[in-house]
């Protein structure tokens, strides 16, 4: 087989790890919003649970979740008479989604917390209640903030996204390796998965870099 | 003699083993103007932030506007204050920080807008057009579309200041407005609050270590340390003649560095 024609199978698989990838940023970045805001919530409940979600998720490695979300949870569902069986598409976004947003959240924390007391004390001098501090004067500034870490864990989600290949799932990693059980040609093989993955991570970043400034915008504005 | 506006009943404040305020009473008039002095430490800026409501109190009463600030009548008693009353009091009140404290992400007629329109209630247009007023009393008409890091300290304070009257308070809070600001840009800030204390009928209540501003705008001057008013009076007296020791030391003092 000539390399050109290694091209189709891993760019099938190529556009499976972009899915993979947008998708479970997307749901993540909601996940970490919601843990990290909830971590700071003024009820116990909400505040354990986030800190229960973000513990566990960070606790234990990506590809025990994954296995655990594909091989156990249908088990758990049939015990308990749901259908807990997902299709690997589903059982990847929702591992990467969950993973990416426990680290998110602490992101999300942090950076709300990075928030100076001056600027919340100037808000309930104006007597902003308190999820208008949040919404308004907190999350605006805190958001610049949190993009450089978001554009780590994208790309870090980008790589992660390698490990679903072992849940069957057609993404790049897994036709590379088909591919190469099948023409044994390793060294061409991963020298092209290797560039695809390093080009998705440019645009990644590329798209990351646009975001954080169409979301600091204020900050730019010359003198 | 009309009820005082504010009024301190022995309050006190610690802040753990530190007592900060020790039974302070206080009062201030309706539409007064009174300057606060004092060491660094003695309880300046924790007198406003007690009525802005940004620390508590741990024992005495607070009252503005003949309510209690930190408590509640209940019964016949008083009980700590709901969030919810603290919301209704402080509305009497507005607060001009030594840092400014605008909100850096928003215009600075957004600065002016955003609480009364989401506090008060007010319509977009109504709350520009009062914001638009504010600005151009504080002489900062043009500069409505910047955002707060493309202005000078001076004028920063000043929309901070155009910013809490936005919200139509009764009683305005100074904590060393231009004690952050560089010497040249001291006196475009004095002269608006000056202007607010010649033609408004707000109570005013102002921290400062400008002694020649606190003779010039105050009906009365209070020198405080350690958690009491030691000295008050009328600012011509206060200055020329003070009766207290204390007092006395702490105007030599900061004489002697201005
Ligand atoms: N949040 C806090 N925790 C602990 N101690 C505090 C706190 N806020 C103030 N203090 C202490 O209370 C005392 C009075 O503080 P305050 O800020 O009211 O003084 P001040 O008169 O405004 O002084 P300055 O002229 O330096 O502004 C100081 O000793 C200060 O260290
Ligand atoms: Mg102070």
């Amino acid at each position: 087989m000539h390399w050109t024609e290694y091209l189709v199978p891993l760019g099938q698989g190529a556009w499976v790890t972009v899915q993979l990838t947008f998708w479970s940023t997307i749901f993540g970045a909601i996940l970490s919003f919601a843990a990290g805001i909830g971590k700071l919530s003024g009820f116990a409940a909400i505040r354990w649970l986030s800190v229960s979600y973000i513990e566990i998720f960070r606790g234990t490695s990506l590809l025990v979740q994954l296995f655990w979300l594909y091989f156990a949870l249908p088990i758990v569902g049939e015990m308990a008479g749901i259908d807990l069986r997902f299709s690997p598409v589903i059982v990847g976004i929702l591992a990467l989604s969950l993973n990416i947003g426990a680290y998110g959240a602490e992101v999300v924390r942090g950076s709300i917390q990075a928030v100076t007391r001056a600027q919340y004390e100037a808000a309930r001098a104006l007597n902003f209640t308190p999820r208008q501090t949040l919404f308004r004067i907190a999350l605006p500034q805190a958001i610049p903030e949190m993009m450089p870490p978001f554009d780590n864990l994208a790309i870090q989600n980008l790589k992660d996204t390698a490990l679903v290949s072992l849940i069957t799932l057609g993404d790049l990693a897994f036709r590379a390796e088909q591919l190469r059980n099948f023409t044994q040609d390793s060294t061409t093989i991963f020298s092209l998965v290797l560039i695809m993955y390093f080009g998705m991570a440019l645009v990644l970043t590329a798209m990351m870099r646009v975001l954080a400034r169409m979301v600091g915008r204020w900050r730019q504005t010359g003198r | 003699m009309t009820d005082p506006i504010i009024k301190f009943d022995a309050v006190g404040k610690r802040f753990g083993s530190v007592t900060v305020l020790d039974g302070l009473d206080f009062e201030v008039a309706e539409g007064e103007k009174v300057t606060i002095i004092g060491p660094s430490g003695s309880g300046k800026s924790t007198i406003l932030r007690i009525l802005m409501t940004l620390e508590s109190i741990s024992d005495g009463v607070v009252y503005v506007g003949g309510e209690p600030l930190w408590h509640e009548r209940k019964g016949g008693n008083f009980v700590p204050a709901s969030e919810s009353h603290l919301r209704e009091m402080r509305r009497l009140l507005g607060m001009v920080f030594q840092s400014f404290n605008l909100f850096p992400h928003m215009t600075v007629l957004r600065n002016l807008t955003e609480a009364p329109v989401r506090v008060l209630g007010l319509s977009r247009a109504e709350a520009r057009e009062r914001g638009l007023e504010l600005l151009d009393m504080v002489g900062l008409a043009d500069q409505a579309k910047k955002f707060p890091h493309q202005l000078s300290g001076g004028q920063q304070q000043r929309v901070a200041i155009a910013r809490a009257l936005a919200m139509r308070p009764k009683i305005m809070l100074f904590d060393e407005p231009t004690s952050a600001l560089d010497p040249e840009l001291v006196g475009e800030v004095q002269a608006v609050i000056r202007q607010l204390a010649e033609e408004h009928d707000l109570t005013m209540l102002l921290v400062t270590h400008e002694m020649r501003f606190a003779r010039e705008i105050s009906d009365r001057v209070c020198f405080i340390d350690g958690g009491r008013i030691r000295e008050e009076g009328a600012p011509e007296e206060f200055f020329t003649n003070p009766k207290e020791e204390r007092t006395r030391d702490f105007l030599h003092a900061i004489l002697a560095d201005n």
